[in-house]
């Protein structure tokens, strides 16, 4: 697919067709995209806290919610209400300025990341130059706003699991970036696109999961632990810290960390899929496909029909790890503290170095396979 | 005046008040907790700064490091040892204020000279946009070859350094963990960070 649907340049014709000025129009044009992946990212929220309660439901032989809504599908959408009814307590000796902040700090930079998780050739809000690095440099910025919820809380707990949040995040950051590196390498660009187009040369034959298997198992883990997911979800482990750095939050600040916490894990999802399995490609080439039945690929219909069948993909295989997450999260058991960074410093740091390693020599070695 | 031209100005000028108020609040705040945060801050609008100036690649690299390590090292020293108990006097306070702002008012009066006195070359080179990153790289492996390569040893050290730390296995037989007689008994017990075969 080297053409893909422009939209942007089809609505700002559009646009100027009207009288307006190339100018505005790319100035309308510009919230548009954030706007729908904003809407997409709270609605993929939605979905995944009403698989969690269905899927921990079954896990434990509950039925789970059932009543609002179909299969209680509205279920999440009565969380937030009550969350966004709820009242907003800052506690007395608290820093309140400072506690306000830290749940934004925690939010911003995971709805920012999602600038540059494509859903197809065209279809990311900007295809920028750092693609992945820009995700690792944001989610770097996380750790700030869990101490700083966890410091102004004004409550042991919450130091503690800010504390525990922030090593947490800072020691699997190492192992993620070093197995994103080896994607990197193999595609020779950061921008998500690129690593998505070198994947779809030959279907699911050619996706990085077969050239990067230790890549993708590092990732993965990583992945949760950034996500703070069991079994890595120490800094709010309820028997040892109440709730971490949580506490003290009540109401809509309490909804941000929530919230944050979701989003990511559907971003880390979408990013594993992306880097991984192909993104918006389907298991079978859609250029071999359309030679079959006759099309061109630059035909409308066929272009059309690729565009809706990647993004289906994409959602596709970013929920099948979701799933996979909401399992974990309901069947293994919680890592200890000191556990948990002898896994990610000792075992999952050399690994991934190895691999860079292994994955450099293998590139030098066979240039066709592993992107010369 | 276009609009991208406006909407870089209004950006600057935001950027440089923030980076200007933040960093003299740094200095000037009591509040060390305080000061780190802001800290983080400033950073980050440096970071806009170089966005800008359309180095896209420096300024993630700059969050990465300046915000993600370095700020939170700061952030993690001060809460691990902060007691919230008020700091001694120092002797001669105020000529210490006095001479350290006399150096920064002169460092301040020394720059200003040379970026006056300096004939800028305006407007500067084309910004070679999403190129930068593959021209920094070739930079790094060619010019630059040997800063990299140092730099490259000293974190080598550094990342060695810690896993021997971290590898040390301090085993303690459990009954000798209630020995307070014995002072030293802890000291004694620790094993050295190579063992004596593996450096045979």
């Amino acid at each position: 697919m080297n053409s893909g649907i422009d939209l942007e340049m089809s609505f700002t014709q559009g646009v100027q067709n009207l009288g307006l000025s190339h100018e505005l129009a790319h100035l309308l044009w510009i919230p548009l995209p954030m706007l729908l992946v904003l809407v997409s990212a709270v609605i993929g929220v939605l979905v995944t806290v009403w698989l969690e309660r269905k899927i921990s439901a079954a896990a434990q032989q509950r039925i789970g919610p059932e009543y609002a809504g179909a299969l209680g599908i509205l279920q999440p959408m009565a969380d937030g209400l009550k969350l966004l009814v709820k009242e907003d307590i800052i506690p007395a000796r608290a820093d309140s300025v400072l506690f306000t902040v830290g749940p934004i700090l925690v939010l911003v930079p995971v709805i920012l990341s999602w600038l540059i998780v494509p859903f197809g050739q065209n279809l990311l809000i900007s295809n920028v130059g750092i693609g992945i690095f820009l995700w690792i440099a944001l989610s770097s910025i996380q750790p700030i706003g869990l101490l700083m919820s966890g410091y102004s809380s004004n409550n042991k707990y919450s130091l503690l699991g800010g504390l525990r949040a922030a090593a947490q995040s800072i020691s699997y950051e190492i192992p993620l970036a070093l197995a994103v590196l080896a994607i990197v390498m193999m595609s020779n660009s950061l921008s998500t696109v690129d690593i998505v187009e070198q994947q779809n040369t030959a279907g699911f034959l050619s996706w990085n999961i077969w050239r990067q298997p230790v890549g993708f198992i590092i990732f993965w883990i990583c992945a949760l632990a950034e996500c703070e997911r069991l079994p890595f979800d120490l800094p709010e482990a309820e028997e040892e810290l109440v709730a971490g750095y949580q506490t003290e939050y009540a109401g809509m600040k309490f909804a941000l960390f929530y919230l944050a916490g979701y989003i990511n894990l559907v971003l880390s999802a979408l990013l594993v899929s992306v880097l991984y399995l192909g993104g918006w490609g389907f298991p079978i080439s859609i250029d071999w496909f359309s030679s079959l039945i006759g099309l061109s690929i630059d035909n409308p219909l066929v272009q059309i029909i690729a565009a809706s069948l990647g993004i289906v993909m994409t959602i596709l295989k970013a929920y099948l790890l979701v799933f996979l997450a909401i399992l974990l999260r309901w069947t293994t058991p919680r890592v200890r503290i000191d556990q948990l960074l002898d896994l990610g410093w000792k075992f999952l740091l050399p690994i991934s170095l190895v691999n860079l390693l292994v994955t450099a020599s293998l590139k030098l070695a066979f240039p066709m396979t592993f992107g010369g | 005046m276009n609009i991208a031209f406006s909407t870089e100005l209004i950006c600057f000028l935001i950027l440089s008040s923030v980076v200007i108020s933040g960093s003299l609040a740094v200095v000037l705040l009591d509040n060390i907790v305080y000061s780190a945060f802001l800290l983080g801050g400033v950073f980050m609008a440096v970071a806009g700064l170089y966005l800008l100036l359309n180095a896209s690649f420096v300024a993630a690299a700059q969050i990465l490091v300046y915000v993600g390590a370095v700020n939170v090292l700061i952030l993690f020293a001060i809460m691990l040892v902060n007691k919230k108990e008020k700091l001694k006097p120092i002797k001669g306070l105020r000529t210490r204020k006095l001479i350290s702002g006399a150096v920064c008012g002169g460092l301040l009066i020394l720059l200003l000279r040379v970026s006056i006195t300096t004939k800028w070359n305006l407007p500067g080179p084309k910004s070679i946009g999403e190129e930068a990153t593959e021209r920094i790289g070739e930079h790094l492996f060619t010019d630059y070859l040997l800063p990299f390569e140092l730099a490259s040893i000293l974190l080598l050290m550094a990342m060695i350094g810690a896993i021997v730390l971290a590898r040390r296995d301090v085993s303690i037989p459990k009954d000798d963990i209630n020995d307070f007689k014995n002072d030293n008994s802890l000291n004694d017990k620790k094993i050295p960070l190579l063992s004596e075969n593996s450096l045979k």
